[in-house]
């Protein structure tokens, strides 16, 4: 089948294409955070990573702001792992793994720590419904007794000249 | 002696409060007037006694009793005088005896107001506010005497007791260990007991619906009497939680002003369904609705000021390294359960007597829009309480530690408190009872487009964050509103009375002042926000380590490090004190002085920042490091913190508008004026 | 909890429902309660078989204190930032060579800490008996320690019979050993 021939030419050829391009992309990926990378992280890399992590030993203290000798070993840690190229989740992984999941600031959203984040809004669409299911129902209950109309002029102005002629 | 004195008179407060508690039952079931009065006086002579012991506490600290163990543990010789007698709230100890001040001095507040209206509600009131103080003086009587000495037993070790163990003998050590450093500052000598105020004071209207839930008198008797005492322990609540950030910015060296912190969570919690409730009385009071659920919040806010109480103090939220051990929390514990428990079966028990005169004309109506203010509210609530006990279920079910931070508050609470915003503009339109959609649309679009300015204004002045778009659109939103009721409201009373529009304006809020005083509150809080947002959003923060002489730069500032003393300060601690210029845009605006204390005693370090404040914001430098020999350098952190000023003036006003809201009527209150349906219950009956 | 503001006319049965949710809650939140409190008090495991664990050395050597049955193992809980702990450093150092020899194991558990500085510590004190880091704080978790140092001591049937919060020197060291690996 001659027709087939060019299509199956050019499938190669994209096929090829993106392959050039996917392995390029492997090859330079590497190399650019590399370059980005000082020798010495400055003082403020570090803390970028220790702003997220709690100091292990205190309570509810972050790590870049703990004044004790513990600390300061911790942030030459981030430092150390820096310099080495980690990236900013393989030193909170090594974190956790080394101190337990209390140094992250918040549980990540697995297994039981899943709730953490699950309750909260769930809580405030169950009260949302319960709201609108008790407004329902009052709603219902006032029908039956019409009100007057609203004045049509400005209501404003109504409402708060007989809210002061009240309260004379 | 005067430790012996204040010991026993704690004792005798505890037997009258007992006494009180059993005469006002006694009545109550009997009806006989004179034990109920008799009760009465009881409550009214706790708080002169309470005051007595605490003054014998304040006289020992004030005097360097060493011998007596809490004044070992939280003065020394080399503390001010002033310290030595608010280091009484410094330690567990002290801290429930002034806790056990306050409720005295509120039992007895609520003791003396006129009674004649009111007469079937008194014993139950006396008998709430006396079984918590109760509670509080056994505590301390029992399990966290402050009153406990040192003594020095034959076979060598030092023992702490009221009284001498056999053959032991008084020890009086030479000095103290002094206050906790973190707790010497301005801020911590009033933020616990704005703290304390705020906690206790919610007892009151606690009492009071106890009082009607058990006598049956359902209507809103019981609101209209605790709606003062309730916004007085807002007032107080909130204060302590502010002046609570500014001590936390000030003192501990972090930055901020608020960590998300169990803690702070715990005080912050009451706050939040008082804030509920003080929106939903209105509810009731207007229209007869809500009556169930005033009810759970008023019980709420009381089980979360001992819940808090509890937490704070027993420990059981503390880490590994928490030593502040305790006693009191198997008893604490116990009474948890029981007021719990004895509140929500009474509420239950009572139930159907509370059926309210509940109807919505509209779902535009004010009335709606509270019930949604109030669902964000304990919405928050959920949020925050979910935190604060996640780790131990954690704990109990994977036997792991995790800690709940800041990342789940700030993104689980804030569209939250963006709809509390948006409801805060939306409400002050809206009418009780019944609002026409299409004259509520009117109301609010003109705001609402006219305050689209500030956030066109920003997004082409280069402000991308759509969080901070948002939120300033809302506060411009709010603020306009807010503004334009006073506005409208006065040039009303303008064309009705012809007054000048600053008496209108005057007598406007003079003559509703509880509708006023909140858009006070309503502007504060605003403010507040738009600090909040300033420091949340835009904070900047850089670390260097400069040699003297070097500079750094952050944002339009420049900072040099001129030097560095340290020195031994009077009180016992090592100060490393760095001086420092700050330039702005080029000029020199100030030398600041970030210092680092060591106490010798604690061995505490304490991180004392250096503060440059103006309108846009502070700029905030602490010292983290330095080499104490040569001068090869010191290291600096520095935050930038636009607009933290409103959030400090926004308290400001917003303390401001609690006063006017809560400053007392010259006249008492008149014959309630009440929109039909009040009517209705009359019929009901 | 009981943010249900009161929906108007609920069926009896819906009702019984709602309070049996709201009492049950309530119960289920105390008990929550209670074992925070429960876990706040108890302090630290002092008695009964001594709760297992895996330690990995700084060698690399793995050590599981089930293998250790047979043996009097004492385990110290320290680390390299507490100043305490180095007051004791060189006892638990003698102790060990006094004992090694009548089937005394030392263990040597490094609580939240970091590599180079614990390393460095173990050589300014010329520690060797095992050391290794306590990862993810499990093994402290399982001791239920309060802080460091803390030193537990478990028997031959392998029961935790002393708990030493604290330094601790050679006298008390031995007053506690003594009777342990005399038969």
């Amino acid at each position: 089948m001659t027709y087939h021939h060019p299509s199956t030419l050019a499938r190669a050829a994209l096929v090829l294409f993106v392959l050039a391009i996917g392995l390029a992309a492997v090859v330079s990926w590497p190399a650019s955070p590399a370059r980005a990378q000082e020798p010495t992280p400055s003082d403020n890399q570090v803390n970028a990573v220790a702003k997220q992590l709690y100091c292990p030993v205190c309570e509810n203290v972050p790590l870049d702001v703990c004044p004790t000798q513990a600390c300061a070993q911790w942030r030459q840690t981030i430092r150390e792992k820096l310099t080495a190229g980690w990236s900013e989740q393989e030193i909170k992984n090594y974190f956790v793994e080394q101190y337990g999941a209390r140094v992250l600031a918040a549980p990540p959203p697995r297994g039981l720590s899943l709730l953490v984040y699950l309750l909260p809004p769930l809580a405030f669409v169950v009260g949302g419904y319960i709201v609108y299911r008790a407004v329902r129902t009052w709603r219902r209950a006032a029908r039956p007794r019409a009100s007057p109309p609203p004045a049509a002029e400005d209501e404003y102005a109504r409402r708060i000249e007989e809210e002061l002629r009240r309260r004379e | 002696m005067l430790a012996n004195l204040g010991f026993a008179v704690l004792v005798i407060t505890l037997l009258v409060s007992i006494y009180g508690i059993a005469a006002a039952l006694y009545g109550a079931r009997t009806g006989r007037e004179a034990w109920v009065l008799s009760a009465r006086q009881a409550m009214l002579l706790t708080w002169p006694l309470v005051t007595l012991s605490a003054l014998c506490l304040v006289a020992l600290l004030v005097t360097n009793h060493f011998e007596v163990e809490f004044v070992y543990s939280v003065t020394s010789r080399s503390m001010p005088g002033y310290l030595k007698a608010t280091a009484l709230w410094g330690g567990q100890a002290g801290s429930l005896l002034f806790w056990s001040w306050l409720m005295a001095a509120f039992a007895s507040a609520a003791g003396l107001r006129r009674w004649d209206r009111d007469r079937e509600f008194l014993p139950w009131v006396v008998v709430v506010a006396l079984v918590t103080l109760a509670f509080f003086l056994s505590l301390i009587i029992l399990f966290e005497n402050p009153f406990a000495r040192l003594w020095a037993a034959p076979a060598g070790e030092t023992i702490k007791a009221m009284f001498a163990p056999s053959g032991a003998v008084l020890v009086t050590p030479g000095d103290g260990q002094g206050l906790n450093p973190l707790l010497r500052h301005p801020g911590m000598i009033i933020h616990p007991p704005m703290l304390y105020l705020g906690f206790v004071s919610f007892v009151i209207p606690y009492a009071f619906g106890m009082a009607a839930l058990i006598t049956r008198r359902t209507d809103d008797r019981w609101i209209r009497v605790t709606r003062r005492w309730t916004l007085v322990a807002w007032l107080f609540l909130s204060m302590g939680l502010v002046l609570g950030g500014r001590w936390a910015y000030d003192v501990l060296g972090w930055g901020g002003y608020w960590g998300w912190d169990p803690v702070e969570i715990a005080a912050f919690m009451p706050w939040l369904t008082g804030t509920a409730f003080l929106h939903s009385v209105m509810i009731q009071e207007k229209r007869g609705m809500l009556k169930h659920w005033n009810m759970v919040l008023v019980i709420l806010t009381y089980c979360l000021v001992i819940f808090g109480t509890f937490l704070t103090r027993s420990g059981v939220l503390s880490s590994v390294h928490a030593f502040a051990q305790s006693a009191i929390g198997p008893a604490f514990f116990g009474f948890i359960g029981l007021s719990f428990a004895a509140s929500l079966a009474l509420l239950l028990s009572r139930w159907n007597e509370l059926r309210g005169e509940n109807q919505l004309t509209s779902l535009l109506s004010r009335e709606n829009l509270f019930l949604l203010n109030n669902l964000l509210f304990v919405s928050i609530l959920v949020a925050c309480f979910w935190g604060v006990i996640f780790p131990l279920i954690s704990e109990l079910f994977t036997g792991q530690k995790v800690t709940v931070g800041p990342p789940f508050y700030e993104r689980t609470t804030g569209p939250m408190f963006a709809g509390l915003l948006l409801l805060m503009g939306i409400a002050p339109l809206s009418a009780w009872g019944r609002t026409a959609g299409r004259s509520l649309g009117r109301l609010i679009v003109w705001p609402l487009a006219a305050s689209l300015v500030v956030p066109l204004g920003l997004a082409l002045s280069g402000t991308h964050n759509p969080a901070a778009l948002l939120g300033f659109w809302l506060a411009a939103f709010v603020t306009l509103v807010t503004l334009s009721e006073f506005w409208r409201g006065a040039l009303a009373r303008r064309r009705i009375y012809k007054e000048a529009l600053p008496v209108a304006l005057w007598n406007l809020a003079g003559r509703n002042r509880r509708r006023y005083g909140g858009y006070i509150i309503h502007l504060g809080v605003v403010l507040m926000a738009i600090g909040i947002i300033g420091v949340e959003l835009y904070q900047q923060e850089t670390q260097g380590t400069l040699a003297e002489g070097q500079q750094i730069t952050l944002g339009k500032y420049v900072m040099t490090y001129d030097s560095l003393a340290e020195f031994n300060a009077p009180d016992d601690r090592l100060v490393a004190r760095a001086v420092t210029t700050i330039y702005r845009d080029g000029q020199k605006v100030a030398e600041l002085y970030p210092r680092r204390d060591f106490y010798y005693v604690s061995q505490q370090p304490m991180t004392i920042p250096g503060v440059y404040s103006s309108l846009e914001g502070d700029f905030y430098v602490l010292l983290v490091g330095w080499e104490p020999i040569g001068s090869s350098g010191a290291t600096f952190k520095i935050y930038l913190n636009p607009l933290i000023n409103f959030l400090w003036g926004g308290s400001l006003v917003f303390i401001l508008g609690t006063l006017v809201a809560a400053w007392p009527d010259r006249e008492r209150a008149r014959a309630t004026a009440r929109v039909p349906a009040g009517a209705l219950a009359q019929r009901a009956k | 909890m009981s943010d249900t503001p009161a929906p108007p006319l609920p069926a009896p049965r819906a009702r019984n429902l709602g309070r049996l949710l709201l009492w049950s809650g309530l119960a289920a939140l105390m008990a929550l309660v209670g074992f925070g409190l429960y876990r706040t008090q108890a302090g630290p495991v002092s008695s009964g078989p001594a709760p297992d664990f895996t330690l990995i050395t700084f060698d690399g050597e793995t050590i599981h204190l089930a293998d250790l049955k047979g043996q009097v193992v004492v385990v110290n809980f320290w680390a390299s930032w507490c100043k305490p702990c180095e007051e004791e450093a060189a006892t638990l150092e003698a102790g060990w060579q006094k004992y090694r020899d009548q089937g005394v194991s030392f263990l040597g558990v490094d609580y939240v800490d970091t590599e180079p500085e614990a390393r460095a510590y173990l050589t300014r004190f010329g520690i060797t008996y095992p050391n290794g880091p306590d990862l993810g704080t499990r093994i402290s978790q399982a001791f239920r320690i309060r802080g460091v140092p803390e030193t537990y001591f478990i028997d031959r049937q392998g029961t935790l019979v002393r708990v030493k919060i604290g330094p601790i020197d050679m006298n008390e060291l031995q007053s506690i050993l003594d009777p342990l690996v005399t038969p």
